[in-house]
């Protein structure tokens, strides 16, 4: 009887092991982590303010919150800030959002909390950004002469390829650099690793000093958890 | 309730006298007495009694961060200059811009999953021992409204963030009323107050999610507890410790709740607040189950997500929909689907009446109701997992298999725990 019911308990759990490992995911490269290195932090958010908040906005973050990663108000307002003049300003852009979808066919989004969007259960949105902005190649089928491998069909042109060269998709499915850009393709990914980085600390300003944060609050009830425990214990002393 | 008759008399200091006073106006003594200092509660809880002060403990979490963010957060579905939902962009305003904004945000985001937490293992309590038997069925019937009030309490809630996430899950509840035959399709329009989810459903969500609900439940909250205290605590030997009182009417194995269990609620409150704050500051999207990834994608009706999953604590009951795939007497499987699901919910008032056993706590029952109980938290667990992933026909037909299952083990109770083989009660609790 009992073996019986050992059994039948086992059996649906093994069925949903089955069924779960028949779920195919994309392969995506690791992104290195950059959460706590200022210098990559602030090469990233430089890439970020040139080479993306002409399109895309990051309509949450304000100019004067990089101090978080170590930059001084001065040195925004003087190397970063391009449009707007007050440094407590939202990273805003200028684009219209109708005449963006007519150029490529959607709006580009806004991309203050693109790393937290594009994690899934199975994988981090920062690998996925990493492995998407490298994953371009020329595919002349596309009205922007662009696709990408994790993203097929991406409406985005490829818009860090001067530095990056041009890649074109092997009958492999590989990609092979076949015009070189400005930067050397170990330099290229470890430039989109700091844009990468950027993004993941504009999605969560707070991570770092949650983090902190926590561990001071967890001694804390461990504290606390002793001495209530040394409380129960008291009055519990006379109760058999 | 002998309590009720004696009145505080002062011992002539300044908070006596005060004392005094308001108990000659307000019955504080006896309401003090009645609930904490003279209410007897079996001396051998276990670690499953911890879930009912803790459920009340998140009750309190949420309400006061509820209150604030109230103050920042803004029911408006219309976009900004960046074309972003302005409910959405108050969400993102209170994680970065309000002082602590973040933090209270994640505790009221995380709390709503301890809620569900606490709460089914307080009901999983009730199984294991029979709390919902004679004569506490009204104490169950309470619990199980209060259940009823926490899923629509956490459904208006999760589409307040105006994500991707809250507005397809709305979206796919509420079409769930709409398969209701005649009435169904103006039900629709009637929940949403427009003809598709928007500014409209977001403001009345908003609405029943901050005062309606609240209200409610805290009303039911106290009836539960009011009639707890009438009948007195059931414990893990399901016996009755009023059977045997001592001569000042004190039942012999009972403790009064304060101050032994107020301080021994203490290092289970410090234990839970360790693995809430856990969750809060290291992980407070708990892997994408506590908080969707796709939710922080502002809504677009114009975009379908590819998969569109409740939150984890809705799963058993959205594998139970979906696993009503057959039309069956002339009725859609859609509708078969919504009865089903609601049956599982509101299953759980019938519960004191099912049970046929002698014997309350699962310590005296036989081999046939553990087994059955074992079976039903297995179906339950793998429903709910079921519920998160995209239904294949195989995960349909297990999602069935647990379905039946599921009513199974309510349907057949009747005539499994009275063939059952109990074991004899002790006279007195045993332990401790």
């Amino acid at each position: 009887m009992k073996k019986l019911l050992i059994a039948l308990l086992w059996a649906p759990l093994l069925a949903s092991v089955q069924v779960f490992a028949a779920g195919a995911e994309v392969k995506l490269d690791k992104a290195p982590d950059r959460s706590r290195d200022h210098a990559a932090l602030q090469n990233g958010a430089k890439v970020f303010i040139n080479y993306c908040l002409n399109c895309h906005s990051a309509s949450f973050m304000r100019y004067n919150r990089l101090t978080d990663i170590g930059l001084t108000e001065q040195q925004i307002r003087d190397n970063l800030m391009f449009t707007q003049d007050r440094v407590g300003e939202l990273m805003t852009i200028a684009q219209r959002r109708e005449e963006a979808k007519l150029w490529f066919g959607t709006a580009p989004p806004d991309l203050t909390l693109i790393a937290r969007a594009r994690s899934t259960i199975s994988y981090d949105g920062a690998d996925w950004l990493y492995t998407f902005l490298r994953g371009y190649y020329r595919d002349d089928s596309r009205p922007s002469g662009w696709n990408n491998t994790v993203f097929s069909n991406v409406g985005m042109p490829h818009a860090l390829w001067q530095l990056q060269g041009e890649q074109i998709m092997g009958p492999d499915g590989r990609l092979a650099l076949v015009k070189p850009g400005l930067m050397k393709p170990a330099e290229y990914d470890a430039m989109v690793a700091d844009l990468v980085g950027y993004l993941v600390y504009m999605s969560e300003p707070v991570r770092n000093y949650r983090k902190e944060l926590g561990v001071v609050v967890l001694i804390a009830l461990a504290v606390l958890l002793v001495f209530a425990y040394a409380l129960k214990r008291e009055y519990w002393r006379d109760i058999h | 309730m002998a309590a009720s008759a004696e009145k505080y008399k002062s011992d002539g200091t300044t908070g006596g006298n005060l004392l005094e006073w308001i108990d000659a106006r307000f019955p504080l003594l006896a309401l003090w007495n009645d609930h904490l200092a003279k209410y007897y509660a079996p001396k051998n809880f276990n670690f499953w009694y911890f879930f009912g002060s803790l459920a009340l403990l998140v009750l309190v979490i949420q309400i006061v961060t509820g209150i604030f963010l109230v103050m920042h957060y803004k029911p408006d579905a219309s976009l900004n200059a960046s074309g972003v939902p302005i409910a959405f962009a108050s969400v993102e305003y209170i994680m970065r811009d309000v002082p602590w904004g973040w933090l209270i945000r994640y505790l009221h985001s995380t709390g709503a999953s301890a809620f569900f937490v606490v709460v089914y293992l307080h009901m999983f309590r009730a199984m294991l021992y029979g709390s919902y038997r004679k004569p506490r069925e009204l104490v169950w019937i309470f619990g199980v409204l209060i259940f009823l009030c926490l899923m629509a309490e956490a459904f208006m809630g999760y589409l307040l963030p105006w994500g991707q996430m809250s507005y397809w899950g709305a979206q796919v509840i509420i079409n769930l009323f709409t398969a209701i035959p005649l009435i169904g399709p103006d039900l629709g329009i009637w929940i949403r107050g427009d003809y598709v989810i928007g500014d409209a459903t977001l403001n009345r969500f908003f609405s029943l999610h901050v005062i309606a609900i609240p209200l409610v439940l805290l009303g039911l909250i106290a009836a539960h507890i009011i009639a707890l205290h009438e009948v007195g605590s059931n414990n893990p030997d399901g016996i009755e410790i009023k059977k045997k009182k001592d001569a000042n009417g004190i039942p012999l194995d009972g403790i009064p709740f304060h101050p032994y269990y107020t301080v021994k609620d203490i290092v289970g409150v410090v234990v839970f607040l360790m693995a809430f704050a856990i969750v809060v500051f290291f992980m407070p999207e708990g892997g994408g189950y506590f908080i969707e990834y796709n939710n922080f994608f502002p809504a677009d009706p114009l975009v379908t997500p590819p998969h569109i999953a409740p939150v984890w604590y809705f799963t058993p009951y959205y594998s139970i929909l979906r696993a009503n795939t057959v039309n069956f007497f002339w009725i859609d499987a859609k509708l078969w689907g919504v009865i089903f699901m609601g049956l599982g919910v509101m299953i759980f008032f019938f519960l004191p009446w099912l049970d046929r056993s002698p014997v309350k706590s699962i310590r005296y029952r036989g081999p046939l109701y553990k087994g059955a109980l074992a079976i039903f938290v297995v179906s339950f667990l793998i429903l709910g997992y079921l519920g998160i992933l995209a239904p294949t026909p195989g995960r349909t037909l297990l999602a069935q298999i647990c379905t039946i299952l599921y009513f199974a083990f309510f349907l057949l109770m009747p005539i499994y725990t009275s063939l059952d083989k109990c074991k004899p009660e002790p006279e007195r609790v045993t332990d401790k």
